[in-house]
């Protein structure tokens, strides 16, 4: 029997290779849905058929790229689902390359969702760091080159402290790379450093500030891709290798409330939207460091959730930055009357995300929050609660209040501009929030792809009903109380990203001065104190050179000279004088013959 | 578009939009506290109090909008194009 397994990521790879020759509209539509399509299908088939699948032997390494068991499905599920949904809102997006940036993303992120080994892992983490890059440079603003630069360097650093880790295991183990739960109990220096690695692209504090920074920047479509997939697939491969960590708790509630100040702070849509993401990670990490079945379960299930009212919420910003070119509170406001539906999906986003009943937050974020409290871990249970306060208070209330209500502050060229986007963006928006529906009435649809099933959790109880209507009903109360305070103000917060924006300008101010002006110090001492005797040397090397080296060498040169011209000399060019020399030659040449 | 109709009727009247709202609220507050109230369910004694959750969603909102301005306010929040220098 042939082991044949295609991998859903060689589907996306190779559509992604081919998009550019796929320039005539007629042929390029179709191709844009048909590929995520038979990816979502593809993904599918393989979680149908649990087990591992796709082992390459390369020079001595056995590499596996097809791991399906019950972690790797349910994350590639929504990873495929999540790409068919972002295609179709990016179709009208003319320029092939992001497509194909978009493409190579999903790809590194399928690939490293069902990889089996350190190394497999590390090549799809480096694929998706690289092609999500041009997500953010394809915007083609000033700032946009920066932006991913930034970007980049921050991935390329936490793509080697993972390299490092799993090297280092590799070292310790005698040879172990298999990638799996790690002995957390008794961590390592390598157990650390893939940490760092996994945590950075998770954005847990302080290796956070990429994402406002990235996220903010890139292309409309490219931010809904890129907050569907780095973060999440960091998420997947904490649950893999740190389950029950328990540094992660903490790190996880900080995290939480981390985005929500930050938020509160935000003046541009995306921005904030992009803060939340960090504090909704925030939860997914807390589940991993707790580490039980039940928050292993939570933390899946919010990612999942996540990355579609997450996708929804980017759509509906998006919308309203492709339609009017803006996305800063303070220049928005008042919209409802022009982009009604884009209001309806975003604020369907904001409820979900909030966690209201019958949305898709309500049954996925309380597990983790319940499995904080199941194991007495009450101070997280109650700082989570009240993150999920300021969430509402934000994406809930925030973001549609003062981009379609409130004081109206779009200039009249924005106002003008101002309606709902193209069909597709539109339907785009209609199925993420269905489904955002959907996971939140239908709980089997996503509870039964959950990685412990006997782990049950009934989110629909009258308590926890009634917990969440009074905790959201009196945030919103709070939010129209003190809306004053809440007025956007066109600034930007500094964050840890400070320490290496303004830590270059630093480096090349000590560049440019201190080192600048020591090496002109020493350049003057050197002229005073080490030119000088070394001319003094010098001279005395020539000197011998000319004298003693070159007398001897030169002097046999000299004599040959002198002894040449003293035969020039004889040679007067009178045949008189040669033949008298040549005759006294020849005379005494006979006598001594004779005499001899 | 009936959507944009509803807002702008909601809107003309305010006032009495305001007064339903608190009439939700305090009915939640009550349904929550009193009705639906299972004390099983509870992972602290705090969470018997009455108007537990609704008191603490109405400082978890004040707390985080006051101190994440007063934070805002110490210097964190800056020009937009501080880092353009």
């Amino acid at each position: 029997m042939i082991d044949f397994w295609l991998h859903p990521a060689f589907i996306l790879g190779v559509g992604a290779l081919l998009l550019p020759f796929m320039q005539n509209p007629v042929i390029r539509r179709p191709f844009l849905i048909a590929v995520p399509l038979l990816t979502f299908l593809q993904v599918i088939v393989v979680n149908g058929t649990p087990g591992t699948f796709g082992v390459v032997n390369w020079m001595d390494w056995y590499l596996t790229f097809g791991r399906v068991d019950n972690l790797s499905i349910i994350f590639g599920f929504i990873m495929s689902l999540m790409c068919c949904v972002g295609t179709i809102y990016g179709l009208h997006v003319k320029n092939p390359y992001e497509h194909m940036a978009a493409w190579l993303y999903v790809s590194g992120s399928l690939g490293a969702i069902y990889c089996g080994d350190y190394l497999v892992l590390f090549l799809f983490w480096e694929l998706m760091a690289f092609s999500s890059v041009f997500l953010i440079w394809f915007r083609k603003r000033e700032q946009s080159l920066k932006v991913g630069y930034r970007y980049l360097l921050v991935h390329t650093a936490g793509g080697l402290f993972l390299l490092a880790g799993f090297v280092l295991r590799y070292h310790a183990t005698g040879g172990d790379y298999s990638f799996g739960q790690l002995d957390v109990d008794h961590p390592t220096l390598y157990t650390y450093l893939i940490a760092i690695g996994l945590i950075l692209n998770a954005a847990v504090p302080p290796f956070h500030s990429w994402l406002p920074d990235a996220y903010g920047e890139a292309t409309v479509t490219g931010s809904v891709f890129m907050c569907a997939f780095t973060t999440k697939t960091a998420i997947y491969a904490m649950a893999r290798s740190l389950a029950g960590f328990d540094i992660l708790i903490p790190m996880g509630v900080i995290m939480a409330l981390y985005g929500v100040v930050y938020a509160v702070l935000e003046n541009d849509a995306r921005r904030l939207l992009a803060w939340h993401i960090i504090s909704q990670v925030g939860y997914m990490v807390t589940g991993v460091g707790i580490g039980t079945a039940l928050a292993i379960n939570g933390t899946c299930a919010h990612a999942f959730a996540h990355i579609l009212y997450k996708g929804l919420l980017f759509m509906g910003t998006g919308s309203v930055l492709y339609m009017t070119g803006k996305s800063k509170f303070s220049e928005l406001g008042g919209l409802y009357k022009k982009m009604p539906w884009t209001f309806v999906f975003t604020m369907i986003g904001g409820l979900s995300i909030s966690a209201w009943p019958l949305f898709s937050g309500f049954v996925s974020k309380s597990m983790i929050v319940a499995a904080a409290f199941s194991e007495h871990i009450m101070w997280a249970g109650f700082l989570l609660t009240l993150a999920s306060a300021g969430t509402f208070l934000h994406t809930g209330l925030k973001v549609p209040y003062y981009i379609w209500f409130g004081k109206n502050n779009c200039s009249e060229e924005t106002w003008e501009k101002a309606q709902d986007p193209p069909l597709n963006m539109m339907f785009a928006m209609g199925i993420a929030s269905f489904l955002c529906f959907l996971i939140g009435v239908y709980l089997p649809f996503m509870y039964d792809m959950l990685p412990f099933p006997w782990a049950e959790y009934h989110p629909y109880t009258a308590y926890h009903l009634a917990e969440t209507l009074q905790i959201l009903c009196f945030t919103a109360l709070g939010f129209f109380l003190l809306l004053s305070k809440l007025t956007p103000e066109p600034k930007i917060s500094i964050d840890l990203d400070w320490f290496y924006r303004k830590g270059g300008n630093l480096f090349l101010w000590v560049d440019s001065v201190v080192f600048q002006t020591v090496d002109n110090w020493v350049g003057r001492i050197w002229d005073k104190v080490g030119i000088m005797p070394l001319m003094v040397i010098s001279n005395f090397w020539s000197w011998f050179d000319w004298n003693g080296i070159d007398g001897v060498v030169d002097g046999v040169a000299r004599g040959v000279r002198g002894l040449g011209d003293q035969v020039r000399r004889l040679q007067s060019g009178q045949i008189q004088n040669n033949i008298y020399f040549a005759a006294t030659v020849l005379t005494i040449a006979i006598i001594a013959y004779v005499f001899a | 578009m009936i959507l944009v109709q509803l807002i702008d009727y909601l809107r003309a009247r305010l006032k009495y939009v305001n007064r339903v709202c608190y009439v939700v609220l305090a009915g939640v507050a009550v349904w929550g506290s009193l009705v639906a109230y299972d004390s099983h369910h509870a992972h602290t004694a705090m969470e018997k109090w009455p108007f537990f959750w609704s008191i603490f969603g109405f400082l978890a909102c004040a707390i985080i909008i006051v101190v994440s301005k007063w934070y805002g306010h110490s210097g964190v929040m800056t020009r937009e194009d501080y880092y353009d220098d």
